[in-house]
């Protein structure tokens, strides 16, 4: 029988919600709502040696109405949590939020008058990142769960005309 | 042997002949005074002895002594690289001393955070607005008799 | 819960000290979650045209009540939230408190820890104006120059790791001494990463120093004199780039700074680009304090033999009596302190960083105060904004270098 050689691209196998979804986790535009020490590791995550552009996620968009990541950087404090929950509610749907560290997680060790126990609290959250500040690698493996996340869920696009 | 008397020493004996009573602690310079006197020593700090940096305003609370706060002030000299701190006891009734905005300008953030936190007054500062805390906190978190936990949201949370 | 209004409305958490009506122009609200008050700060603006007439400076986002936090923990607890204060140089603040505790606690470093304090603030202090003056660059535009600072400052985190653990936040200063001693091969790696420096720097320099643009942004912007720097109280690069050389490392020498042999750099006019161009000569400085250093290390212990402060050798701790009480009480009880107040003050990166620390001969401390520098530059930044641009107050406040942990606590 005479084996003919496939062409690279000549068909790909795939579903259509794994295609748009595939599609859809390389293209995040992250807002940095930065507050406190995790801004640190945030500069070093989104330069040279670690580069979240590799992740489609580097280039942030600095009005929330353009974004769908927030990044939750830091403590937010009870002060901060109206302006916070104004920035959200101005992101367009489909958003996803990240709690990058420990302070925007659970408060971390500021049991105190003067922070949030976590901005959980008054915002939905999709993935939490640990650490005091987490490692960027840990920052690479938040943005890569977060990923995940976003290839598996639904979107309208996928329907039975598509 | 008599020792070469240092800086300190001899600041102390300077302020001594100006009327102005100090003791030595860890480096600097202590002077404890009415509330009353405050302002006429921080103008004689300034312009006799070269006291130009205002460093810091602080108070401390201590429940149960009467006067209850002490309102601390630091000072620096960047002539004589030598401080002076300063300070006052106040009533838990009239917390209130006069304001250095006069003669420092950094004593405005100063006198604000310690409003904040206190609750001290400061006579003729125009601003005593929240500066740390926020519109509507009531209460002042670094007083001892304020529950470290007792937070006061403004965002109503997530059920 | 205080009473939150029914219909979820969300309020405002500071009052504007103007109105429109009041000033008669366009009012302008910058912050606090915007790009370029990297941190957390927010500045009401008055306008008349593009000119600023008015700021109105708003800080306390980030008020994490770390001095009230203070007073529930041990004098060793406090360290990882001293760290937390100056988020860029943790270092640097872990040595000022520790100095100020052993000061009240009358203990003496040993001759080892205290080069070493002295190298690592030095270390520290280039890791900080790196991330000052990457972030200011970057607001202005100058995306190369940021890139290229955060790689040599990445190196620094990594080899900082090596020696304290963590990248930012390093819980490495102990109360009579230091967490762990150097390890193996730190030094050799510690001079390479200084020859990349150099290299580096090198770029950032032809980079940006004869840059038309950047010079257009900076230079007359944001002028300060320094009769106006004193009176509101300026410290470190702020006020030495206003033209006077004030520095408590060489006025009030602390650690081994008497021994070293450094320069003061200060600037001409007291602008954004002297602000730049201080920072920019002090962490060569610093390079130079490092090689000096490396060669006054000498081998030795790195804790005080002070059964206060100082825990037990672990095997100590596991083979006899006292020792396992020793360090049952100083892990429970914390280091007894003995009563009476200090203030202590270290030149951290961006000015005089004092501690006030009150005890009353417990474990605890009684009250604690820290004298933040960034807290008191934002006492006075409206000054250096009023009168130029709108647009000069990303270049101006980048040039501040207010760090949210240290300003707010």
């Amino acid at each position: 029988m005479e084996h003919k050689p496939m062409g690279a691209m000549e068909y790909i196998t795939t579903r259509k919600d794994e295609l748009v979804g595939w599609a859809r986790k390389f293209s995040i535009y992250p807002y940095p709502f930065v507050t406190a020490c995790c801004a640190m590791e945030f500069m070093s995550v989104s330069s040279t040696l670690y580069d979240t552009d590799r992740f489609g996620a580097a280039l942030p968009r600095f009005t929330p109405r353009q974004a769908d990541l927030l990044m939750v950087v830091g403590t937010v404090t009870h002060k901060q949590a109206p302006i916070l929950k104004k920035v959200y509610e101005q992101m367009c749907e489909p958003k996803w939020v990240m709690a990058f560290g420990v302070c925007a997680t659970s408060g971390g060790f500021y049991q105190n008058y003067a922070a949030l126990d976590g901005i959980d609290r008054i915002i939905p959250v999709d993935v939490y990142i640990p650490g005091c500040p987490p490692r960027p690698e840990t920052v690479i493996d938040g943005i890569m769960q977060l990923q995940d996340k976003i290839a598996r869920s639904p979107h309208p696009i996928v329907n039975e005309r598509f | 042997m008599t020792m070469e008397p240092t800086p300190l020493t001899v600041l102390r004996e300077r302020l001594a002949t100006d009327g102005l009573e100090a003791s030595e602690s860890l480096g600097l310079l202590v002077m404890e005074l009415p509330a009353t006197d405050l302002l006429a020593t921080a103008k004689r700090l300034k312009s006799a002895h070269g006291f130009d940096i205002l460093l810091d305003v602080t108070a401390v609370d201590w429940p149960g002594r009467e006067p209850r706060f002490d309102v601390v002030y630091h000072f620096y000299s960047s002539r004589e690289h030598l401080r002076v701190r300063v300070k006052t006891a106040v009533p838990e009734g009239d917390p209130t001393v006069d304001s250095l905005t006069p003669l420092y300008g950094a004593a405005h953030f100063m006198e604000r955070e310690c409003h904040d936190m206190f609750g001290i007054g400061f006579r003729d500062n125009p601003d005593l607005r929240p500066i740390l805390l926020y519109e509507g906190f009531e209460g002042h978190p670094l007083r001892k008799d304020y529950a470290k936990d007792h937070a006061q949201p403004l965002v109503r949370y997530r059920q | 819960m205080t009473m939150l209004p029914e219909d979820n409305t969300l309020q405002n958490p500071v009052r504007a000290a103007f109105t429109p009506d009041e000033v008669g122009g366009m009012v302008v609200n910058i912050g606090p979650s915007h790009p370029a008050t990297h941190g957390t700060l927010q500045i009401i603006a008055a306008l008349d045209g593009e000119r600023v007439t008015r700021a109105d400076v708003h800080c306390g986002y980030l008020h994490r009540g770390f001095e009230k936090e203070c007073e529930d923990h041990t004098w060793n607890n406090l360290i990882p939230y001293v760290d937390r204060l100056n988020y860029c140089s943790g270092l640097l603040n872990d040595f000022a408190y520790c100095d100020a505790v052993e000061t009240l606690m009358e203990v003496e470093i040993t001759p080892r820890c205290r080069v070493l304090r002295t190298l690592l603030a030095e270390y520290s202090r280039i890791a900080d104006h790196m991330t000052c003056i990457a972030a200011s660059l970057m607001e202005i535009g100058a995306m190369t120059a940021f890139l290229y600072l955060m790689t040599i400052r990445d190196y620094i985190y990594e080899h900082l790791a090596d020696v304290t653990g963590a990248r930012v936040t390093y819980t490495y200063g102990r109360i009579g001494g230091l967490a762990r001693d150097l390890p193996e091969g730190w030094l050799a790696r510690l001079e390479e990463i200084l020859v990349q420096y150099d290299d580096f720097i090198g770029r950032v320099h032809a980079l940006m120093d004869r840059n038309r643009i950047f010079i257009d942004r900076t230079r007359d912007v944001g002028v300060l004199t320094t009769e106006e720097a004193l009176n509101w109280g300026f410290t470190g690069p702020m006020l030495r780039s206003t033209g006077v050389p004030r520095d408590l490392r060489r006025d009030t020498p602390y650690l081994a700074y008497e021994d070293l042999d450094f320069e003061v750099p200060v600037g001409i006019k007291g602008d954004n680009y002297d602000r730049y161009y201080v920072r920019m000569r002090e962490m060569d400085e610093s390079v130079y304090m490092i090689r000096q250093l490396v060669e006054m290390l000498e081998p030795g212990p790195i804790n005080v033999d002070d059964r206060r402060c100082t825990l037990p050798e672990k095997h100590l701790v596991y083979s006899e009596i006292e020792s396992l009480i020793n360090h049952f009480k100083l892990i429970m009880e914390g280091p007894q302190v003995p009563a009476g107040d200090v203030y202590r003050a270290h030149e951290a990166a961006n000015g005089e960083l004092g501690f006030y620390l009150v005890s009353t001969g417990g474990g605890n401390p009684y009250r604690m105060h820290v004298r933040a520098p960034s807290f008191i530059h934002m006492g006075g930044l409206h000054r250096l904004l009023e009168g130029y641009q709108l647009a000069d107050i990303v270049a101006t406040f980048g040039s501040v270098n207010m760090i949210g942990g240290e300003c707010d606590r």
